[in-house]
């Protein structure tokens, strides 16, 4: 791990319970790590939500996404055009890029790459 | 033969698909047996995957055998147990087959199924699935590597309207449709008024034109096959009071035939919807009976009836 990812882990694990990915999307999805979902889903809770809005896999913790959806509406200080960025619909995972700093991808624009599948793909106009 | 990807694109309201059982041991004749009242009345039938995270006979030779009987075949597939590449071999593996419906879905996690200690998977998830499926039809893997000719897949998925957050389920199903979901079949649903707020959001945004909304229906036997649902099965929540009611009546197993019926008017009433997704646990003619009910006729009936898709529901 470089110093920059060092530093990301320092501050992040003990906010965001952050698992080094290197392509974050926290802000799109009211600052609330999807990879701490068991089942790692980047674009959305699953069908298995209990009715008391916790985790099919482990009934101790409250759904990664029944929370992200409920902060990406309330959190205060979160700039409003992200709000709706969690109906975004988020590439796979880059395996690659697991334990390298998120934030130097960003920045170099690594985090953006997709395959060329996944960008040729037929698009559609999202809902409105 | 009219398929599964006409009758959607036909505006057709009553649409049938249903759940094929799982196999654990037998034959393609004992499996052939055991699908055979459905197949009279199903447009098309799920080949599962692994459900409720135990191995069972894999999906694509499930679709294959549900195709050699005759009936059209819907390929589940999970994100749980393969990652993206074994994901793309069954697609592809099935379109060698003419197996051409793909149904994708994020899938329960392994600790449902009777091997906890097996590793997740979930490379990718139910939205991403969809799009790498969609990529496969428009004739490239997700690598971007040619498809020369693509598969005419028809993919869909599936949604669960009935499980927090609640408010957030109709955008999920939305950015599935986004992703190239052109059916969604429905989790079964124990509260008409969670069936409703879904469908409704969908079809005001004029979603439901753009992907036939399947909702589920469950034959069971009583009460007690609702109260393990309830108990057991994650995102499935069964009111008390139904249940209560079931258990209660004078003839359990009449009474939950009855709210089988009584939730598939309702579930048929609803703008926007295009048919039911069906899984028999009774195997006892009540999906005869059920079809009959509901004013439907066998598939071939159906088919041959030029003006099926202006029957009013």
């Amino acid at each position: 791990m470089g110093f920059v990812a060092f530093i990301e882990h320092a501050v992040k694990k003990p906010v965001f319970g952050c698992r080094m990915c290197g392509q974050c999307v926290l802000h799109d999805t009211g600052m609330t790590c999807p990879m701490t979902c068991p089942k790692t889903l980047r674009n959305g809770p699953c069908g298995g939500v209990r009715e008391n809005g916790r985790c099919e896999v482990k009934p101790e913790m409250r759904c990664v996404w029944v929370k992200a959806e409920e902060r990406s509406r309330t959190l205060p200080l979160l700039p409003a055009s992200w709000r709706g960025h969690i109906d975004e619909l988020r590439q796979p995972v880059d395996n690659r890029l697991s334990g390298t700093s998120s934030w130097a991808n960003l920045l170099s624009g690594r985090d953006k790459e997709s395959p060329e599948g996944w960008q040729q793909a037929p698009r559609e106009e999202p809902a409105a | 033969m009219t398929t599964l990807r006409e009758l959607v694109a036909a505006g057709d309201r009553r649409i049938l698909t249903g759940e094929a059982p799982s196999v654990d041991a037998g034959t393609l004749a004992s499996f052939g047996e055991r699908i055979s009242e459905m197949a009279r009345w199903v447009d098309a039938m799920n080949a599962t995957d692994n459900t409720a995270a135990h191995a069972h006979a894999s999906n694509v030779a499930c679709a294959i055998a549900i195709a050699q009987a005759g009936v059209e075949p819907i390929l589940q597939v999970v994100c749980r147990d393969k990652n993206r590449i074994a994901c793309q071999a069954d697609i592809m593996g099935a379109a060698l087959h003419d197996v051409h419906n793909i149904c994708c879905l994020t899938g329960d996690d392994v600790t449902a199924g009777d091997e906890p200690e097996a590793r997740r998977v979930f490379d990718l998830d139910g939205p991403q699935l969809i799009r790498v499926a969609t990529s496969l039809a428009s004739g490239r893997y997700l690598s971007g590597r040619k498809i020369d000719p693509a598969p005419p897949l028809f993919v869909g998925a599936v949604e669960n309207a009935g499980a927090p957050p609640l408010d957030y389920r109709a955008r999920r199903a939305a950015k599935k449709i986004s992703a190239g979901a052109r059916f969604l079949q429905l989790q079964i649903c124990y509260h008409p008024d969670r069936l409703e707020a879904f469908v409704g959001a969908l079809h005001e945004q004029g979603l439901t034109e753009r992907a036939a909304i399947l909702p589920a229906i469950v034959l069971v036997r009583g009460p007690r096959p609702l109260a393990f649902m309830d108990r057991e099965v994650p995102g499935i929540d069964v009111p008390a009071e139904t249940i209560a009611r079931i258990e209660r009546a004078d003839d359990p197993a009449e009474a939950a035939y009855q709210l089988a019926l009584e939730q598939a008017r309702h579930a048929l009433s609803l703008p926007g919807v295009r048919g039911l997704h069906l899984t028999d646990f009774r195997h006892d003619g009540s999906l005869s009976r059920l079809c009959t009910d509901l004013d439907m006729a066998p598939k071939e009936e159906r088919r041959s009836d030029a003006h099926r898709s202006h029957i009013p529901v």
